[in-house]
Parts: C-alpha cells; sequence; structure tokens
C-alpha cells in the first residue's frame, strides 16, 4: 500500500504540500510516483515564478507518460530542488523527503482549507485501486 | 547478434569512392571557409561500399513494418495502404509539377485538389475544407487559431478556454496551449462518455471550444454527442471534433449533421497515405459555413467561364487565418488520399468503417475474458483493455507487450489513455484477415498463460529479437547521444 504521510494537505491530482509559517514545500505523493513508474525528467518552474492553485506549474515524464503537475497553493515559488535536475529518481525512491519539487511563498494560507486531508486523501486512492 | 555501429565498423583509409578526380582543379577547404568554420579531427566512419551496404540492409532488416507483420498500435490507424496510390503519386504530371508553374499549366493538380476538399467536406458533412496543415496536430492547431479568430470577429477575444475530455487525443491539450488558450479537463463518466454534469459547469463566456475526439481514445462514440452540442453552442462556443478515428464512421455518419463546427482529418490514419518518417503528412480541415471564411488561404477553387471549368487558387479570403504551411500543403500526400476514395468510392468507404469496427469488436469479444475490459460495450474501431489482473500476478503491461515481440506481433499502445489502469491500446484497423485476428488473440491468451505458469519469462522478455530488454529508463535518465569510443574501435 502506497504511504499516505500524516501532517501533510493533499490535491485530488496527488501533489501533497507542507506548510510552515509563509511558505510551504510541495511535491507528488507515494501513489502518484508508484502508479508513474520510473521517472525520467521533471521539469520545474524558475525561482520567482507566479503559481495559482491548482493550475499546471510543471511537467513530470516517466517511461509511461508526461503529467502535468498542478499546484496545490497560490504564490511565488522561491526554490528549487535543483537535485532533481540530474536524479530524478528521488521522485520514485522518496517522494516525501528528498523528491520535493518547489517551495512556495503563500499567497493566502486560507487555500490550505480546500485540501484533502491525509485521510481523505487514503480514501481517494482507496477509491481508485 | 547485435550490428554494430557504422563507427565500430570503421577502418582507416577504406572509402566507397569509386568516382575518378574531376576535370575541374581542386581547391583546398581551408581556402573556401573562414578559419572558425573548420574543424580538425572528425571522426567520419571509413568503410567500404559492400560493408556499407551489408550494414544499412541488416538494419532494415530488423525494422518491423505494416507490410511485415500486424501492427494493433492503438490510435495510431497501422493500416496497409495499397500500393498503387504510390504508383499514381509518381506519376510526371503529379510528381513533378512545380508549386510556382502559372495555373493553366497545372489544371489537373489544382482539379485534384478541389475535388478532394470537395469530397472531404462531403465525408464530414462540413462546409469547406482546408487541405494545407501538414499532420494530425496541426490540423488541430490551425482549428483552434480559427475558433480563436471567429471569437474575436464577434468581439468575443475573452472566450480563450478550451476544454478538453480525460479521454482526448494528447495532442489536444497540447494544441490549446500553443494556440495561447487555457487547457481546462472534463471528466469521463462510468460510460467512457463525456460526463454532461461536470461540461455543464465548465462551459460558460469564457470558452473558446470543447475538442471532442470521436470516437474518443477508449475507441467509444458519445452516445451524448447531441447533448453535447447543444451545450456548447448554448454556451456560446464552438464544437471542435478531432476527426483522426474518422475511419470508425466513414460513410456512417457526418459530424456536421451532429453540430461539429470544426473538424481536422488526418490523411495518414483514414485515408490511407504514409505515416510518420515515411510521410510527409496531411491533416485537412473541416469547418462549418460559419467558420469556413476563417480557414487558411488559398483554397483550391473553380470557376465556370463559357461552359468551361476552370480551377485556381483563391486568396480573396480577407477572413482566413493566413496561410499555415508554404504553398499549398503536401500535395503527393493528397494525391495518394485522393486515390483512396476514387477508387474505393462511397460504398467502398463505408466498407472500410464497417470493417474497422467489425474487426474491433471481434478481437475484444476473444479477449475480454483473459483481460479486464474496464468499459464494456460495443467499441469502434479501437479498445481499451486493462492488465489489472495480471499487475496484481506480479507481471506489467509493459512485459506482456515485450512478451508479443516474441510472437512476432507489434505491441498495441500501451499505458494511454491515462484514465485506464495498465492500458492495453488495441486497434486493429480494417485490413487484416480474421486469420490474423485470430493468432494475435492466441498470442495474448497464451500470455496471459504464461503469467500465471512462467511469469519469469514475460518479465525478462523478449528472448528471440535482436537485442533483449532494453533499460528505457536509463536511457531516458542519462542518454548517451554520441559515440565517443574510439579507442574502443573493434579490432580485426
Amino acid at each position: 500500500m502506497p504511504e499516505v504521510r500524516q501532517q501533510l494537505k493533499y490535491t485530488k491530482e496527488h501533489e501533497w504540500v507542507r506548510p510552515t509559517d509563509d511558505t510551504a514545500v510541495v511535491g507528488i505523493s507515494d501513489y502518484a510516483q508508484e502508479q508513474l513508474g520510473d521517472v525520467v525528467f521533471v521539469e520545474l518552474p524558475a525561482g520567482g515564478t507566479e503559481v495559482t492553485q491548482f493550475e499546471t506549474f510543471g511537467t513530470i515524464e516517466s517511461v509511461k507518460a508526461a503529467s502535468d503537475l498542478y499546484s496545490p497553493v497560490s504564490g511565488t515559488v522561491v526554490e528549487v530542488n535543483a537535485a532533481l535536475k540530474d536524479r530524478p529518481e528521488l521522485l520514485n525512491q522518496s517522494p516525501y523527503d528528498e523528491g520535493w519539487l518547489v517551495k512556495v511563498k503563500l499567497k493566502d494560507r486560507r487555500e490550505l482549507d480546500v485540501l484533502l486531508s491525509p485521510t481523505e486523501y487514503d480514501t481517494l486512492i482507496g477509491s481508485l485501486e | 547478434m547485435t550490428e554494430p555501429l557504422i563507427f565500430e565498423l570503421s577502418s582507416p583509409t577504406r572509402t566507397t569512392n569509386y568516382i575518378d578526380d574531376g576535370d575541374v582543379p581542386a581547391r583546398d577547404v581551408a581556402d573556401l571557409l573562414p578559419a572558425d568554420a573548420l574543424r580538425e579531427g572528425l571522426e567520419l566512419p571509413e568503410v567500404t561500399e559492400p560493408e556499407l551496404v551489408r550494414h544499412f540492409t541488416r538494419l532494415s532488416q530488423f525494422n518491423y513494418s505494416v507490410d511485415t507483420g500486424f501492427y494493433p498500435l492503438g490510435s495510431c490507424t497501422m493500416k496497409y495502404n495499397p500500393k498503387v496510390h504510390e504508383d499514381v503519386a509518381s506519376l510526371d504530371g503529379l510528381a513533378r509539377v512545380h508549386p510556382l508553374q502559372p495555373e493553366a499549366t497545372v489544371q489537373g493538380a489544382l482539379q485534384l485538389m478541389f475535388e478532394l476538399q470537395e469530397y472531404l467536406a462531403e465525408i464530414s458533412g462540413l462546409h469547406a475544407v482546408s487541405l494545407q496543415p501538414a499532420a494530425g496536430a496541426h490540423g488541430e492547431l490551425t482549428g483552434v487559431l480559427m475558433a480563436r479568430a471567429y471569437h474575436r470577429h464577434r468581439g468575443e477575444d475573452q472566450r480563450r478556454i478550451v476544454l478538453v475530455p480525460d479521454s482526448a487525443h494528447g495532442t489536444n491539450p497540447a494544441t490549446a496551449s500553443m494556440a495561447g488558450c487555457r487547457v481546462v479537463n472534463v471528466k469521463s463518466n462510468a460510460r467512457g462518455g463525456v460526463d454532461l454534469d461536470d461540461l455543464r459547469a465548465l462551459a460558460g463566456a469564457e470558452t473558446a471550444t470543447l475538442m471532442l475526439t470521436i470516437p474518443n481514445t477508449l475507441g467509444l462514440f458519445d452516445e451524448n454527442i447531441l447533448e453535447i452540442s447543444d451545450i456548447v453552442h448554448h454556451a456560446g462556443a464552438l464544437l471542435y471534433c478531432d476527426g483522426a478515428n474518422m475511419n470508425a464512421m466513414l460513410g456512417q455518419v457526418k459530424l456536421g449533421d451532429l453540430g461539429c463546427d470544426i473538424m481536422h482529418l488526418n490523411l495518414h490514419k483514414t485515408f490511407s497515405t504514409p505515416h510518420g518518417g515515411g510521410g510527409p503528412g496531411a491533416g485537412p480541415v473541416a469547418a462549418a459555413a460559419p467558420l469556413a471564411p476563417f480557414l487558411p488561404r488559398p483554397l483550391a477553387a473553380s470557376r465556370s467561364t463559357t461552359g468551361t471549368v476552370a480551377y485556381y487558387l483563391d486568396y480573396d479570403r480577407p477572413l482566413s487565418i493566413g496561410q499555415v504551411r508554404s504553398f499549398y500543403g503536401n500535395f503527393g500526400v493528397m494525391v495518394r488520399a485522393y486515390a483512396y476514395i476514387r477508387s474505393l468510392g462511397p460504398d467502398g468507404l463505408r466498407q472500410v468503417s464497417e470493417n474497422a469496427v467489425l474487426n474491433a469488436n471481434y478481437l475484444m469479444r476473444r479477449l475480454k475474458d483473459v483481460y479486464d475490459l474496464p468499459y464494456d460495450r460495443g467499441c469502434m474501431h479501437e479498445f481499451v483493455l486493462s492488465g489489472r489482473r495480471q499487475k496484481a500476478a506480479g507481471v506489467r503491461t509493459l512485459d506482456i507487450a515485450k512478451r508479443l515481440l516474441d510472437y512476432g506481433f507489434h505491441p498495441p499502445t500501451i499505458y494511454f489513455p491515462l484514465i485506464v489502469d495498465e492500458a492495453l491500446m488495441i486497434e486493429p484497423t480494417e485490413t487484416e484477415t480474421r486469420d490474423t485476428l485470430d493468432s494475435f488473440a492466441r498470442a495474448l491468451i497464451e500470455i496471459a498463460k504464461e503469467v500465471v505458469d512462467k511469469p519469469e519469462l514475460v518479465k525478462t522478455a523478449p528472448h528471440s529479437t535482436p537485442v533483449g530488454r532494453l533499460d528505457e529508463v536509463t536511457a531516458a535518465r542519462h542518454p548517451i547521444l554520441r559515440w565517443s569510443g574510439a579507442s574502443e574501435r573493434r579490432k580485426g
């Protein structure tokens, strides 16, 4: 069974977000990396890019397919996980830790309220299995 | 059994040059080019002519094509193309015309283009056709640009959202982005059609068009097409139909009658012209009367004076989005499509779609007990199985596809559409015999047994091809794009 980590918020498109004070780390779930298969390339926005909740901010390519990445929150990208450029496999090996995608300076913390809780997300992927 | 690279066959001073020195005095290249255009140490392969010919002939014999075997690659319509089209397309009068010849000297070519436009308009049930786009996705881009131009002309430039069902061709969202639009996905319902409630909620004052792949990538004809058309038009938007799968509908239904405003056709799929690397392609666009003024220009046209008909290129189209391809499109492809339509005629074209649908349904019934069929209803030209039962046994769809190579078949499309887990997307096409379909079905049924009895055999396939299982992951993550093995050159 794919891991659904506690203390995170999730989207229906299988991204997670870990909010701290005014920033949030964004990544894809264990279920997502399992469905994608071996990830071979990730295209992420440059630092300073504005992202909008539920809109695409990048692309992830596996041996199976190229998929859009949807931002769980709106804000400004303040940091990008540079390690993924040479080691996209981190997304498969460590989706919640080393395989994070971007850090975003939050525009509106209230957006977090519409995201799925770990329990809700677990129910969602259970229904997809 | 693998073939070495031509670089590995190389040995200094070997040559294929049998031609005498010319009578023009030789000049040193350094005298002719500036220093920064010169490069030292280029490692070009040096081989004899027999080595060269044998190398490339061997490579060509490793190739698999529809001329060597069954090619059920879903969504691609890899049907057999009659060879007579090649003869027709290479006739001097068609192959050797120049695009800048005076119109009076190319009346036959213009007549062919004009009539092909008329045939495609008749087949699609739409008003006018442009033959210019050079591929299916190019036709899509043309169509979406036309939709934008239409809305702009009506003072509705805010219509920039393109709705794309999740069962659409993957090119549709890419096209919409290229045309400067924003893509919004529409969900599928449980029967594999467009979710009407979702569509109703999404269609609005900013919607430019819905791009509907019909039949969709599940091989299903949307039963609610009339209602879909109503919802889209009620919102003031247009209905774009991706007609790439027209071989399922030829002569059965005209999409124009169902409310389609713009559609493209893939001549290389439906009308039997070469695919991909064997192209070039053509993706003509058909438009309903209100959209026709926005088609690319020129269109082939005819005028009748004193009883004689003359053909010409009509540039007098002020609302046109302009030219989307140099000159008039890929003429040689149009010749083949024209030959196909004329040789089959209306009855023959109807037979094409009947056979395409019959073949797909036959194969689907033969396989549905062995593999899961998530959308179990009559299909059109293709169907999508799921390998989830096999996945539960530890063997993935990728392994099944690789194992098919050992049985001598090209694998189907896999892992697409994305809405089916472990998808196997199978399109037999209309040109295959029942014997071929049966032997393909037997192979897939046999592999399903191997998944249970000999899973390792499947997971390590293929075993009988020139090279075995390739490491696609490392190839994609760390590609080596240039041979640099001078020191590793093969000896002797």
